[in-house]
C-alpha cells in the first residue's frame, strides 16, 4: 500500500513539475522524503537482478551498451535513460515506468552511477552485478582525490552479491578484486599488450618523463579482450575465439568499454546468448545522448562530445579525426561541469593547433581562450554566451563541425538545437 | 637545439612531476616556459624524482600538489634535499609551491590521527589536517596585485611570527579560514593553495619569478611587451563566479 502511494504523489508532483517546465529532480526528492526504500524495495522485486556501472569515463555510453544488448537477448530492461546518475535521478524514472499494480514491469535494471552516489546506493537497493570501467583525476573539487575515488569503488563493490567485472589494464580497478564477498564472481576485460599506450591508467597519463614504470606484473586473464581495431571495427576475444564488430561508437574509449560491456552481459545470461549474437547486436549500438553522437543540421553533420576531465577530453582529441572539421569548445564551471578550471591545464591541445578553433564559449570561455593560446592555438572568436556563439558556429562554411562541451553547457546546447532539428530533450 | 651563445637560458625545475602534480600545476611550468620565450629567454625544463640527484642549478623552482600516497613517497627525498633548496632559497632563487609541497616547504604537517610529517623548514609554517575540506573559488590581494585561483585543501596551515603570507583573503577561505592569510612568502620563495592553475591567470607575477630569476643570473630584465588581455578577462570573469 505503501508504495502505491508513494507513486501516487511522486507522479502528481512529475505532472505539476512538467507544467511549471522545471526539471526531474523534484520527483525524486519528494520520494526520498515520503519512503526512503521505495527505490530499493522496488528494484529487489525484479527477476534478474540490478546491473551498476561506475568509473570515470565512459558510464553512460557503456550503460546504453549493456541495455541494448541485454534487450536483444530478450530481456526487459529498467535504466536510468536520462544519464541522471544520482538516487534522486533513479526514484524518478522509476516513477515513470512503474506499472499500474505498482511495480517495475522488468526482468532487470542497468543502472549508471555516479562513484560518489553509487555509495549512497549500494546501502539501499540490492546490486547483483557490478561493471567497474576506469578511475581517472576527475572533478577533483568534489571526490578530493582519485585513491579517494578508487576507494569509493571499493565500497560499492563490497555490496555487489553476485558478479564483479573489472577492467584488468586499471591497476586501482583491478585491485578490487580483494574487496568483492567471497561467494561473488570476478571476471575481467581489458585492451591487449600492444594497445597499452593508448589505454594508459592515470598514473602513466601523468608521467612528464619517458621513465615509465614496469608493466603490471600479473595481469589476470581477460574474460573479454580488445584485441585490435581497425578505424570502427574491433575484434574482441571471447573464449577462445575472435569476434569483429563493426561499430557504430567512436572513440577508442568506448571499444575498451565494449569489452567490458560484452564481459558482463555474458556473466548475465549465461547460456541465453551466444557470445557471436552478442557482439552482432554490439554494432548496432548507436552513440549515448552526447557522446560522440552526430546531428544533421541543412548540409552539416554536427558531432557533439561531452568532455569531463583531463583523460577524457585527451581521448577525444586524440579519437576523433579533425581533417575538415570545424571546431567550437563550450566550457561551463558549473557544479556538474567541475567548478575548478585547472583540469583544463592537464590536457595538451597543440593537435588542434593546425586546424584551429572556430569559437569558444561557455562561462569560462576566456579561460579556454587563455589554454589555447599557451598552446599557440588559434582561435577565431571568443563569445561566453552560448547561443550567439552556436548561431556563429552553424552560420559558418563547413560540412563537418565538432562541438567539445562540458555537461551543462552540452545540456543547453541540445536545448538550442532543437529549433534546428529533431532530438530527444535529455533533462 | 639553440646553439648561440647568446641565447639566455633559464632552467626551469620542477619537483616530483610524477607524484606532486595532481591538478593543474603543469600549467604552472607552460606559463613559466612561454613566458620565459616570450620575454626572450630560451627556457629549459628540468625534473628532480625522488632518489635522484638533485640538479643544483635551477634557476626557477616549481612545486605541486599530490594525494597522501604520493606525499609519502617524495616525504624522505625532500628532507634529503632540504639543504640544497634552502641554499637556493637564501641566494634569492625564486620558487613557487602548490599545495603539498607548500605544506612540506614548512616546519610539518600534523595528519588529523596525530602523525607528523617533518618538512624542509623553508617557512616558519606548521599544517594540521582536518577532516573538513574547503574547496571554491578564491582572491587573495598580494604585492603583485589580486591573485585569482581555486582552493581544495584539508590542511589549515598557521604561520610562526613574522612570517610574510603570499597574500590576505579577499574572498574565500586561505591558509586556515581564521586569519584571513594565504600562503607563506620567504625571499624570493612563495608557497600557496592556490590552483586554478595558479600562473596562467597571474601573469604579472609570473613575470614577478621570471624578473627574479634574470635579475639573479643576467644583471638585468627588460620584459617585452606582452598582450596579457585573455588573461585579463579571464581574472574578470573568475573573479566573479560564486564560491
Amino acid at each position: 500500500m505503501r508504495a502505491k502511494h508513494t507513486i501516487l504523489i511522486g507522479k502528481a508532483v512529475k505532472r505539476a513539475a512538467r507544467l511549471r517546465g522545471s526539471g526531474t529532480a523534484l520527483p525524486g526528492l519528494v520520494v526520498e522524503k515520503l519512503d526512503p526504500g521505495f527505490v530499493g524495495a522496488q528494484l529487489a522485486k525484479l527477476p534478474r537482478g540490478v546491473v551498476v556501472i561506475s568509473g570515470t569515463n565512459g558510464k553512460t555510453t557503456t550503460t546504453k551498451i549493456v541495455s541494448e544488448l541485454l534487450a536483444s537477448a530478450g530481456l526487459k530492461v529498467f535504466t536510468n535513460k536520462t544519464g541522471s546518475n544520482f538516487v534522486r535521478g533513479i526514484a524518478a524514472a522509476i516513477l515513470d515506468e512503474v506499472g499500474p499494480g505498482g511495480h517495475l514491469p522488468h526482468d532487470i535494471a542497468v543502472l549508471e552511477l555516479d562513484e560518489a552516489h553509487a555509495v549512497q546506493f549500494v546501502k539501499r537497493a540490492p546490486v547483483t552485478h557490478l561493471l567497474l570501467l576506469n578511475v581517472m583525476r576527475d572533478q577533483l573539487d568534489r571526490f578530493g582525490e582519485i585513491d579517494y575515488t578508487a576507494h569509493l569503488l571499493e565500497e560499492v563493490a563490497a555490496h555487489a552479491s553476485q558478479t564483479v567485472v573489472l577492467n584488468r589494464n586499471d591497476p586501482r580497478i583491478s585491485a578490487i578484486a580483494s574487496s568483492v564477498r567471497p561467494s561473488v564472481q570476478v571476471h575481467y576485460f581489458g585492451a591487449d599488450q600492444s594497445m597499452q599506450h593508448i589505454f594508459v591508467n592515470d598514473d602513466k597519463l601523468y608521467q612528464s618523463e619517458s621513465e615509465m614504470p614496469m608493466p603490471p606484473k600479473d595481469m589476470a586473464p581477460a574474460d573479454v579482450e580488445l584485441v585490435r581495431f581497425d578505424g570502427r571495427d574491433a575484434t574482441f576475444r571471447m573464449g577462445g575465439h575472435d569476434y569483429t564488430a563493426d561499430l557504430q561508437l567512436e572513440g577508442v574509449y568506448n571499444f575498451l568499454n565494449a569489452a567490458g560491456a560484452l564481459a558482463l552481459c555474458t556473466s548475465v545470461l549465461g547460456e541465453q546468448a551466444s557470445d557471436e549474437q552478442l557482439v552482432k547486436a554490439l554494432g548496432h549500438v548507436t552513440p549515448a545522448f552526447g557522446r560522440g553522437e552526430t546531428l544533421r543540421i541543412g548540409d552539416t553533420d554536427l558531432e557533439l562530445v561531452l568532455v569531463k576531465n583531463p583523460a577524457g577530453f585527451r581521448l577525444a582529441l586524440a579519437s576523433f579525426g579533425s581533417k575538415d572539421t570545424s571546431v567550437m569548445i563550450a566550457i561551463n564551471d558549473r557544479y556538474a561541469d567541475g567548478r575548478d578550471m585547472s583540469w583544463l591545464w592537464d590536457v595538451d591541445f597543440s593537435s588542434l593547433s593546425a586546424g584551429g578553433v572556430d569559437d569558444v564559449t561557455g562561462i569560462r570561455a576566456y579561460d579556454m581562450a587563455l589554454r589555447l593560446k599557451y598552446d599557440n592555438v588559434p582561435v577565431a572568436h571568443i563569445e561566453p554566451d552560448l547561443k550567439a556563439a552556436l548561431e556563429l558556429f552553424l552560420k559558418s562554411p563547413g560540412a563537418k563541425k565538432r562541438i567539445f562541451c562540458t555537461y551543462t553547457a552540452m545540456l543547453e546546447l541540445r536545448r538550442l538545437l532543437r529549433k534546428y532539428t529533431k532530438l530527444e530533450l535529455m533533462a | 637545439m639553440s646553439t648561440n651563445i647568446n641565447a639566455k637560458t633559464l632552467r626551469i625545475l620542477q619537483l616530483y612531476p610524477n607524484e606532486m602534480n595532481i591538478y593543474g600545476d603543469r600549467g604552472n611550468v607552460l606559463t613559466l616556459e612561454r613566458r620565459s620565450e616570450w620575454h626572450g629567454f630560451t627556457p629549459e625544463i628540468v625534473y628532480h624524482h625522488p632518489g635522484k640527484p638533485f640538479p643544483s642549478d635551477a634557476d626557477i623552482v616549481v612545486g605541486g600538489g599530490g594525494q597522501d600516497s604520493g606525499q609519502e613517497k617524495v616525504q624522505d627525498d625532500l628532507l634529503a634535499i632540504g639543504h640544497a633548496l634552502h641554499e637556493l632559497a637564501d641566494v634569492g632563487v625564486p620558487m613557487v609551491m602548490v599545495c603539498g609541497l607548500y605544506q612540506l616547504f614548512g616546519n610539518f604537517f600534523k595528519t588529523s590521527e596525530g602523525t607528523v610529517i617533518n618538512g624542509i623548514g623553508i617557512f616558519d609554517a606548521e599544517t594540521h589536517g582536518s577532516p573538513s575540506r574547503v574547496i571554491g573559488n578564491i582572491v587573495i590581494s598580494s604585492d603583485f596585485g589580486d591573485v585569482i585561483g581555486f582552493e581544495n585543501h584539508s590542511g589549515k596551515t598557521f604561520l610562526g611570527r613574522g612570517v610574510k603570507p603570499f597574500g590576505i583573503v579577499k574572498k574565500g577561505a586561505g591558509n586556515n579560514g581564521e586569519d584571513g592569510t594565504e600562503g607563506a612568502r620567504y625571499k624570493n620563495v612563495y608557497g600557496t593553495y592556490l590552483h586554478g592553475s595558479l600562473l596562467p591567470k597571474n601573469p604579472v607575477f609570473a613575470d614577478e619569478l621570471i624578473k627574479q630569476a634574470a635579475l639573479r643570473k643576467f644583471g638585468e630584465f627588460t620584459p617585452a611587451q606582452l598582450d596579457d588581455s585573455l588573461a585579463c578577462q579571464a581574472r574578470k570573469v573568475a573573479a566573479s563566479r560564486p564560491r
